[in-house]
């Protein structure tokens, strides 16, 4: 469909660039840094409507277009994949309103705009890693009060989500959360993860990079500064695991990475693949011989 | 605002958009890793006692909704138009109301009555530039703390004795507390409120 | 060898040119344009408007035509172009006192001074299809009212606050402004308003009339709606006094309530207060209702309804947060389905093993 008059791929001046005026980039800029000061803690700020619907990444593009710049290299993914509809819109946006240059390759980006992922390649310093967040409060499913949410945050009380995990071992002989598993920042906030899988967990804790994560609709943005301790909640005799695959992808070999699981036919045969797939395409690049 | 009643208000950044986006990355990176000394490339070419780096962060983050409060020593014409003309910026007289606020490195032995936040909101609080000649040469402190790898050694001359002994006694009031930014012409190094120094 | 699905980009844009070309239609009926939109969908618009925060007719049916009729969406639409804008300063607060209205009714009262005039309105059509609509034709103009006059009209609820019988409106004060700052709980009542202003329609005439069926009742009357326009003024700094700059149409409803009285206070009505740019009176009224409700901690009144949960109200009623969180599970959720997945079949696993009797214990049968 090239030429066709929705094209929305390439720099349009006529945007204040990254679309946000720069007053809003300032409040943003604001509370991006007393969120970097605070590790962990939710830092309201005056959220603007973005031209894509909330809860589809609102969040994650304003703390984008406050921080990018023309020196940027921007990576977006959704699950993992640079090309799944939702990444390529944002990234479309970003190369339409920010003259930013676009990558898929994670160790090539400054900064990785993300949902439910954290990429499979180790980040370095430097790199900023902005996560798109649903529903920022981790205390949210058990105490659906902001005002009540926000004391229990201030007074460090956390013994709500403790005696939840707790049930879920008396129930079912283990913590069956499997996803946006609840973190302790620096040992003082408790901090939802984004949903990324608890696999994705371990790379928070220590990282070199800078998380930013942004919630448009809640209005809501936290951070976690690079080398900072993150400590997924558990139990001495439950401790924190993570998800295993009996098999390795399909196409790489990977037997270290996320898988997702795909159905191949109607009789419904299973087949595994990275869920990264700029992790995985570099692997199979490597080793597939040179045509 | 008439400009005509302005005096010689400095000349701000070439391109604001641009440079104060490459101010806020520098900043970022800084209070991002405490302790580590970021440069400025593009400062503005302020009047009076304003150095290029903490007019480059004023110019990047304050504005109408981010008041600012000077130091004496900061409190004069020159200072007070750059702000007014390039922010838009009110100066406020009262601690208390600064959410941004410029001092040098003797005036901060004695930082109280700024907005540290509160137990439920911590973010209301206010950031300090603190301007000094330079960022080496004084016996090192080590610095412990989020964005640190392990330990930091840090030198910042000519700041009293009495402010590592405050900042010491505020560092048990977090998740409140003040973020400072120390500044040179072009040099930053930020000082977030979780860093904890050794004695 | 399977292959990974790729072509994301491709699949959007078609589906764009997809939609551009439903949202034409038949070509060989003729387009519609954004003057028969505002002229003949006029309460659609007002609607955009309201909703999108933001008073520009134009605007609000070009929102309407892209959207292809689909309001919320077409709210969207205002909301994200209406946060672009450079803002320049707040207006004059309007005043409804000024009104030359073309509606105006009162329940409370059977004659009011200025009278009751209905003015256009659904409320006495026999809601029969009218088929003579189905076909374009002349259609008369509305005869003028020889007796009508353009003047001003006192509320209805400034006569009995003479009385010292209904509540007076609060002093004025600078509002607060939630598309600047984020929502703080407990919240002014201004914050309120305005996020009630904003507010899906559907949702403020869901709690509106739960609060009649007794889920946080406050006896309610129309005080008075009315609908007309109003002018807009505006102090610029450097003037010093204020110009009139636009006109707009309004709907204004002051809902008149019963309020017991406490130890100290006497028996007295109290309000709660409706604003809707156009002609949007359910909108307003819903609004009202909702807002009086809203007061309930306030009026020492026991606070246990939906409508009368501040954060529940507030945190909910914002169409355009709603439609785009509700609809973002079309979004893929593979990831996190898979963990789940992983998950589950382990627990299944861990309850099959536990249920199948021990092997030994067969063999000893």
């Amino acid at each position: 469909m090239s030429g066709s008059s929705n094209d929305q791929s390439t720099f349009d001046g006529g945007y204040n660039y990254a679309y946000l005026d720069e007053q809003t980039k300032r409040m943003i800029r604001r509370a991006i840094l007393k969120a970097v000061a605070i590790p962990g803690y939710q830092v309201p700020f005056g959220g603007r409507e973005m031209p894509l619907p909330y809860g589809w990444g609102t969040g994650g593009i304003q703390v984008t277009a406050a921080i990018v710049g023309r020196d940027d290299t921007l990576k977006v993914i959704d699950q993992g994949a640079d090309d799944t509809t939702n990444a390529v819109s944002i990234r479309r946006f970003f190369a339409r309103v920010a003259d930013v240059a676009t990558t898929t390759r994670t160790a090539d980006a400054t900064i990785v705009q993300t949902r439910h992922r954290v990429p499979e390649t180790s980040l370095r310093e430097g790199q900023i890693l902005v996560f798109q967040v649903p529903i920022p409060e981790p205390l949210r499913t058990l105490e659906p009060r902001e005002v009540e949410t926000r004391t229990l945050h201030a007074l460090a009380e956390y013994g709500v989500m403790q005696v939840s995990l707790y049930e879920s071992v008396a129930r079912h002989g283990r913590i069956a959360k499997s996803y946006n598993y609840p973190v302790l920042v620096d040992g003082r906030y408790m901090m939802s993860p984004s949903p990324i899988p608890k696999f994705d967990n371990p790379k928070l804790d220590r990282s070199p990079a800078l998380q930013i994560y942004g919630a448009g609709r809640e209005k809501r943005i936290y951070a976690v500064p690079p080398y900072t301790s993150v400590k997924s909640l558990d139990f001495d005799d439950h401790p924190f695991e993570i998800e295993r695959w009996t098999g390795c992808c399909a196409l790489c070999g990977s037997s270290e990475s996320f898988l997702d699981e795909m159905i191949v036919d109607d009789a419904g045969s299973r087949l595994f693949v990275c869920s990264d797939t700029d992790y995985c395409g570099s692997r199979t690049a490597a080793t597939e011989p040179a045509s | 605002m008439s400009v005509a009643l302005l005096g010689d208000v400095g000349t701000g950044f070439d391109d604001p958009t641009h440079d104060s986006q490459r101010t806020f990355r520098a900043v970022l990176n800084a209070f991002a890793h405490p302790g580590r000394i970021g440069d400025l490339e593009r400062t503005p070419n302020p009047a009076g006692p304003l150095c290029g780096a903490s007019a480059a962060i004023l110019l990047t983050l304050a504005d109408g909704d981010a008041p600012v409060w000077l130091a004496p020593s900061f409190d004069q014409p020159a200072v007070r138009d750059f702000i007014r003309f390039h922010t838009g910026a009110e100066i406020v007289a009262r601690r208390e109301d600064a959410a941004i606020a410029v001092l040098s490195e003797t005036d901060a032995g004695y930082l109280a009555g700024f907005p540290i936040g509160t137990d439920t909101y911590p973010d209301r609080s206010a950031t300090l530039l603190i301007q000094v000649p330079s960022l080496d040469g004084s016996a090192p402190r080590t610095w412990r703390g989020p964005g640190i790898d392990g330990r930091i050694e840090v030198s910042v001359p000519g700041v009293p004795e009495s402010f590592w002994d405050n900042r010491r006694a505020d560092r048990e009031s977090f998740p409140c507390g003040l973020d400072i930014v120390f500044a040179t012409a072009s040099r930053i190094l930020a000082f977030p409120r979780g860093v904890a120094v050794d004695s | 060898m399977y292959v990974a699905v790729k072509g994301g980009e491709a699949a959007i844009a078609g589906s764009l040119d997809l939609l551009a070309d439903k949202r034409r239609g038949d070509r060989t009926v003729p387009e519609i344009s954004l003057a028969q939109i505002d002229g003949q969908l006029t309460l659609a618009v007002d609607r955009v408007m309201t909703e999108g925060s933001c008073y520009d007719r134009e605007l609000a049916a070009l929102a309407v035509k892209q959207a292809r009729g689909d309001l919320v969406e077409a709210i969207f639409l205002l909301r994200a172009y209406r946060t672009t804008l450079p803002r320049f300063g707040a207006s004059v607060p309007i005043d409804t006192g000024q009104m030359i209205v073309e509606r105006r009714i009162s329940a409370t009262f059977k004659d009011v001074p200025g009278g009751q005039s209905l003015g256009p309105s659904f409320d006495y059509t026999h809601r029969l299809l009218d088929f003579s609509l189905a076909v374009e034709a002349d259609r008369p103009a509305a005869p003028v009212d020889p007796d009508a006059t353009a003047q001003p009209m006192a509320h209805v609820g400034a006569i009995l606050e003479r009385e010292g019988i209904l509540e007076a409106p609060p002093a004025a004060r600078e509002p607060g402004d939630l598309t600047r700052e984020p929502l703080d709980l407990p919240a002014d009542r201004s914050v309120r308003l305005q996020n009630l202003a904003r507010g899906d329609e559907g949702f403020l005439l869901a709690l509106g009339y739960s609060t009649q069926r007794g889920y946080g009742n406050n006896h309610p009357f129309v005080g008075e709606i009315r609908h007309g326009p109003v002018p807009v003024s505006f102090i610029p700094e450097e003037l010093g006094f204020a110009i009139e700059i636009a006109e707009i149409d309004v709907t204004e409803c002051d809902m008149v309530n019963q309020f017991a009285g406490s130890r100290d206070v006497p028996p007295q009505f109290t309000r709660g207060y409706g604003l809707a740019f156009g002609h949007a009176e359910r909108k307003a009224m819903s609004m009202a209702l909702v807002d009086r409700a809203l007061r309930a901690r306030e009026l020492a009144e026991s606070a246990t309804s939906p409508a009368q949960d501040e954060e529940f109200v507030l945190s909910h009623s914002d169409n355009v947060e709603a439609s785009g969180f509700v609809q973002h599970l079309k979004l893929p959720h593979y990831v996190d389905f898979q963990s789940e997945l992983v998950v589950v079949r382990a627990l299944r696993a861990e309850v099959e093993s536990r249920a199948a009797p021990p092997a030994l214990d067969r063999a000893a049968e």
